[in-house]
């Protein structure tokens, strides 16, 4: 009997029925005997000299049991710092305290801690706290801040310049402008994002004064390295005694990856007063206290033969960092930005220049996509710019342009090496879905007859490198973690399956992923399969979802201990059927001896004898349990095609998306539906950021866009149904051929609406216009034209 | 975020309401609670008590008596939007509250609240312009009725004294002929008018007998547009005529912000305004 | 100053001295324990606190407690039967209909709202009913899809 197969259907979520049913337990959702409310004092200014600080109203408010300032962390004598984790040569590193001390340099840094027995008086006091500021001149602008005279955050940081970094062959680019016969520029501004998962931030933190140890449920996306960030550089308790719980997560996007220093002021508090100390963000603080995402000024241009073949491609960055260098800030517009700018092109010479700047904002760091967004949109923005300058049509200079099947490994001059791609089937078939002749048919038609709105077509082939990452590569690069994960496996003596993941999932659906797999290749069904995550006093080490790697790393790491466990029933098989180990194989959930399907032992016979432990072979343990422990020998590259089509009022510049295709290439498929899901909800956020949403600071660094009521998110009447599809190409250097699906539409997705809308308008010689395409942008653009 | 403490009272009666109001120093009335309860929430406001009036009865309810159709001032939006007795006597009224927010603020959210906070970006004022209504506010001195154009009267504020309460306002029942539009450019992240135009004309074989145009979201009170409809009495408000009289709108310190320059959003104005009229046009005409 | 209110809470009355300013969402949540109702912003425009008021959506976050008072209320907590789904909270689990589940209470909330006025919404209609409720994670398409299933097979 062969099973049916379980890796590459849509098994319903386990996750959901408590989800469904308010029983699932968020960590705002938990309360304590006798636990007290954190409230945080918040800088309302961007750049400001903190003076004194009287807590006497605050302490007077019924219900007020504390108020401490940086002056008493300091006297505490703990580590104090929130560090960041990616050090690039030369790169400036300011310390990051826990509170703002002297100076706070942007609105939200924290200045006081009230504790309260209730939240209502927590807030109550934290009205109260006066604080004495200095207001100094901010800046906002990443290039602006580079230019003399801005103001300066950090005296060891001139000019605000955390880091100056450089990729690719300067010398080879220049010469390849220099005989080009096209060259097309765009100047570009990548708008800041909030990332806005619907679950605030929030911590409990429970101090065992005997054990001398503090138990933190948060919202975390990777518990372990919060654990390591808060006993190296923060609380200073050894990471044994820390437990990092996350229980269910409301979504992170990358905001749930960073260590904050909220988080560690809760577990401090609950320290200093040996209480239960709960801190729950309210959307605002969330919004200007979580990292930003994006907030990039890029020059670039691409230089092209009398062909349409890309000669060169460069790029000049000013990336925001903020007011600190928050965890994995310094990466993401350099290796996962930088290293993308050969997108799915075979380019010769690329060279790519990023600054990473100081600005008086909040810090910015990795959201959904990382830098890959912003290369990107770069890269497609460009490739549009081109047909637009060569009179190529968009899809023929992309295809033109393709690496070549035959051509992989392919290595980029901008440092990774493709390992397998096949980008013009994914093109094609978006063109097809489309109906793509048709739609430019009816372009010219409406521009012809002059009625109904501008229609609009957008393609963004896109390319990420993910399953973030080898580690001795990263290492290389100046990552202080490897990014491998790991998998234990422990078979119960009954032949159910637990599997320990480091993998902490936050929506994705590991459990139900995770369990495929296990069910697969044990022969077992999924309900035999539990998946443990996100506690670190249950889960060895773990790095944690982010980078869509949960399956190819995650994954793969479970793979690798289930190929230990099978080692050993194999052996343990051999053994009871006395036949060679070699000559046992595991199939259908069964050990045989090749060729005799009579001579089998099952599953469960092996599991309960290796419990039994009656009769092993000599001098093998008992129990059947491995930990497994993968370390990625490469990236990963998923790749497709989207295509926007966009209606355009012609009187007010209203933007409507009225269709999205999408054609993705994620390697294998374990769960199709939930893989859809990753990659609509990928879409609408790159949809938002092309048309909605934006971080707003005025020229002195005050948050403009703070609550919901002026930052606008996608909604269900925004956006239309999606229609998708894919190809299958497998990623050939991990075990179950998977790629990665969690950033891959909102990397496509912005430059796609972007490219739609400027095609819209081109015929009133419009060529680039910026995110996000407000209606009144558009409305100006059309009003002016190539004059924009 | 959290409201500040305040002392709770709550008002069984219009009177009682008066008394109160009277009686407690720095006191807010609350209604639906969607205008005040967030501004509490972000400590914007930080009243000493607050008068719960959301049960007087006689405050509630739609009812026509002749030519006036009657609104209570805690009719919700979602009432007002499905009453059958609206969509028939004043269409504009039930089409403008049915574009207020989304459906769960329309339950909560009033008619009194609504304009009582007389927000630049809300969707009623500007609609009660249009059609002419009557506010009736009921205070210590007693009873008295300001037409809508005497309502509002600055941002944010409006010729109800911190001592009165609304009662209910009076809509005209629309003349037969009338036809009536509503028009939202809707903020994306708020829901609020940028721009909402309230339009409403009578035709009267085939020509037009009365006209009227109101904006929200331009200015710091509603425009009454008369110097785009002064000219359309008479004519048969073909495309023509109501492309050429929607560019004399004008607007004095148009509102302006992050989202929508002021003169964004006067030119969003004259496009809304033109297709509101031209849809009442049609619905009249239907 | 507290305030004693009574209300029905999933088909349960419950009595309790509240401060005036305590809001509807933090009396289900802190008071009756019941957490799946969950706050996502502070200015009514997230609708993850979404609660049936007799029978009307309503955003817990803007309503006080004391405004409840004799009210009966529905979380997502009372919406299931005598241990079957209601046909929203099914068809949101058949189709995908949520990822990180936080919006989700509020959602099916906002959807039973438009399933009892309007039985069979075509797609326009759902996205309109849903546009106060913000879903972060499935870009909505699978949302749609969930509340037409749910009507189908009649979940009013």
């Amino acid at each position: 009997m062969t099973r049916n197969r379980v890796i590459g259907t849509s098994v319903k979520r386990r996750e959901d029925p408590d989800l469904i049913t308010g029983r699932g337990r968020y960590t705002d959702d938990l309360t304590r005997p006798g636990m007290l409310h954190l409230a945080i004092v918040r800088s309302p200014y961007a750049h400001a000299v903190v003076g004194r600080i009287d807590a006497t109203r605050a302490l007077e408010v019924p219900g007020v049991v504390a108020v401490y300032t940086a002056a008493d962390l300091e006297a505490s004598g703990i580590p104090g710092v929130v560090p960041t984790a990616w050090l690039l040569p030369d790169l400036k590193t300011p310390p990051h305290p826990l509170l703002a001390k002297d100076r706070v340099r942007y609105v939200g840094d924290g200045v006081a801690l009230v504790v309260a027995d209730s939240r209502y008086s927590a807030r109550d006091g934290a009205d109260l706290v006066e604080v004495d500021y200095e207001p100094l001149q901010g800046v906002s602008n990443p290039r602006k801040a580079t230019e003399a005279g801005a103001p300066q955050l950090f005296d060891e940081a001139p000019g605000n310049i955390a880091f100056d970094w450089e990729l690719g062959d300067a010398e080879a680019t220049d010469r390849a402008f220099e005989g080009a016969a096209t060259v097309a520029k765009v100047a570009l501004r990548n708008n800041r994002l909030i990332p806005h998962a619907v679950e605030p931030r929030a911590a409990l933190a429970e101090w065992d004064r005997s054990a001398g140890s503090v138990t933190i449920h948060m919202t975390s996306q990777n518990p372990h390295v919060h654990r390591l960030l808060m006993s190296l550089a923060s609380l200073g308790l050894p990471e044994h005694k820390i437990r990092i719980v996350a229980p269910e997560v409301g979504g992170g996007f990358g905001s749930k990856i960073h260590h904050y220093p909220d988080e560690a002021l809760a577990a401090w508090c609950a320290m200093q007063l040996d209480r239960p100390v709960k801190w729950t963000a309210t959307r605002s603080e969330t919004n200007m206290t979580d990292a930003h995402g994006r907030d990039h000024v890029t020059e670039a241009e691409i230089a092209l033969d009398e062909d349409g073949r890309i000669v060169g491609l460069r790029a000049n960055t000013w990336a925001a960092m903020g007011a600190y260098l928050s965890t994995f800030a310094p990466a993401v517009p350099t290796y996962l930005h930088g290293t993308l700018l050969s997108g799915q092109y075979a380019i010769p010479a690329i060279h790519v220049h990023v600054f990473g700047v100081f600005t008086s904002t909040t810090p910015v760091d990795a959201y959904r996509g990382a830098g890959r967004p912003e290369a990107t949109y770069i890269v497609e923005r460009l490739l549009d710019r081109a047909a637009d300058e060569t009179g190529l049509d968009a899809a023929e200079i992309r295809r033109r342009n393709f690496v070549p099947p035959d051509a992989f490994p392919f290595q980029t001059q901008v440092a990774l090496a493709y390992d397998s791609g096949n980008y013009a089937p994914a093109l094609d078939r978006a063109l097809e879905m489309a109906g793509y002749d048709d739609l430019l048919a009816e372009q010219s038609r409406r521009r012809a007859d002059g009625d109904g709105p501008l229609l609009g077509v957008g393609l963004s082939s896109y390319i990420e490198a993910c399953g973030i990452a080898p580690s001795q590569v990263v290492g290389s690069l100046g990552a202080q973690a490897g990014l491998w994960e790991s998998a234990k496996i422990r078979v119960h003596p009954t032949g159910s399956v637990t599997v320990y993941t480091g993998s902490s999932a936050h929506g994705q659906g590991h459990e139900t992923t995770f369990s495929q797999i296990v069910a697969e290749k044990l022969g077992l069904d999924v309900d035999q399969v539990d998946v443990v995550h996100g506690d670190t006093r249950e889960v060895q080490f773990g790095m944690g979802t982010y980078g869509s790697r949960s399956a190819a790393v995650g994954g793969s790491a479970i793979v690798t201990g289930l190929d230990k466990v099978i080692a050993k029933g194999r052996r343990i098989a051999a053994h009871m059927l006395e036949a060679a180990t070699e000559d046992v194989v595991f199939e259908d959930g069964a050990f045989q001896v090749k060729g005799v399907p009579d001579r089998a032992k099952a599953w469960g016979e092996v599991v309960l004898a290796a419990y039994l432990a009656h009769d092993l072979p000599e001098e093998m343990e008992p129990g059947l349990e491995a930990t497994s422990f993968y370390n990625p020998s490469n990236f990963t590259y998923p790749f497709g095609t989207h295509v926007a089509v966009v209606e355009i009022d012609r009187e007010t510049g209203v933007v409507r998306l009225v269709r999205y295709v999408a054609v993705d290439d994620v390697g294998n498929v374990i769960n199709p539906m939930i893989v859809d899901g990753q990659i609509h909800g990928g879409i609408a956020q790159g949809v938002g950021q092309a048309l909605w949403e934006e971080a707003v600071y005025d020229d002195d660094g005050q948050l403009l866009t703070g609550t919901m009521l002026d930052y606008a998110l996608p909604r269900a009447h925004n956006l239309p149904s999606y229609e998708l599809d894919r190809t299958v190409t497998p990623c050939p250097h991990n075990p179950l051929g998977v790629k990665g699906v969690g950033e891959a539409g909102a990397i496509a997705s912005p430059a796609a609406v972007v490219n739609a809308v400027v095609d819209a308008l081109f015929h009133l010689g419009v060529r680039h216009l910026d995110m996000p395409l407000t209606p009144e942008k558009v409305w100006r653009a059309m009003k002016e034209g190539g004059r924009s | 975020m959290v409201p500040s403490a305040f002392d709770f009272h709550r008002a069984g009666s219009v009177d009682e309401a008066i008394e109160l109001l009277g009686r407690l120093p720095d006191a807010k009335l609350l209604a639906g609670g969607h205008s005040l309860i967030p501004m509490m929430k972000l400590r914007l406001a930080q009243p000493g008590a607050v008068i719960d009036i959301g049960r007087i009865q006689e405050l509630s309810g739609v009812c026509r008596d002749g030519d006036v159709v009657s609104v209570g001032a805690l009719t919700r939006h979602g009432e007002i939007a499905a009453s059958e007795e609206l969509r028939a006597s004043c269409p504009l009224l039930a089409e403008a509250a049915g574009k207020i927010g989304d459906p769960a603020v329309r339950n909560r959210g009033t008619l009194g609240g609504n304009i009582a906070h007389a927000d630049p970006a809300s969707d009623l004022p500007a609609v009660l312009i249009a059609v002419g209504a009557v506010v009736h506010l009921a205070g210590p001195e007693g009873r008295r009725q300001v037409a809508a154009r005497d309502f509002f009267v600055d941002l944010l504020t409006t010729a109800l004294d911190p001592a009165e309460v609304i009662t209910r306002v009076d809509f005209p029942v629309a003349a037969p002929g009338t036809g009536q539009a509503y028009l939202k450019h809707e903020h994306p992240a708020s829901g609020y008018a940028v721009v909402g135009a309230a339009a409403s004309v009578t035709l009267s074989g085939g020509r037009c007998t009365a006209a009227s145009l109101a904006f929200n979201g331009i200015s710091a009170v509603p425009h009454a547009a008369d110097e785009v409809v002064s000219g359309l009495v008479g004519g048969t408000l073909d495309d023509a005529s109501l492309a050429s009289v929607s560019s004399l709108l004008s607007v004095r310190d148009p509102l302006g912000d992050v989202h929508a320059s002021g003169e964004y959003r006067v030119e969003l104005a004259r496009v809304y305004g033109r297709r509101a009229l031209a849809s009442a046009r049609d619905r009249a005409s239907g | 100053m507290s305030y004693h209110v009574q209300l029905e809470v999933n088909g349960r009355r419950h009595e309790r001295e509240v401060e005036p300013r305590m809001l509807l969402v933090h009396f289900l949540r802190e008071e009756l324990g019941l957490t799946g109702t969950n706050v996502g912003c502070e200015t009514s425009l997230c609708g993850a606190c979404t609660v049936l008021v007799d029978g009307a959506a309503v955003k817990s976050c803007t309503q006080l407690a004391v405004q409840a008072d004799g009210a009966s209320i529905t979380t997502i907590e009372g919406l299931a039967t005598n241990g079957e789904l209601h046909a929203l909270q099914q068809a949101f689990w058949d189709l995908h209909g949520l990822q990180c589940g936080y919006c989700t209470p509020g959602m099916i909330l906002a959807a039973a709202d438009l399933l009892e006025r309007n039985p069979d919404p075509d797609d326009g209609e759902i996205r309109e009913a849903l546009k106060g409720n913000v879903c972060r994670c499935t870009g909505y398409h699978n949302i749609v899809r969930a509340v037409r299933r749910a009507a189908e097979g009649g979940a009013a």
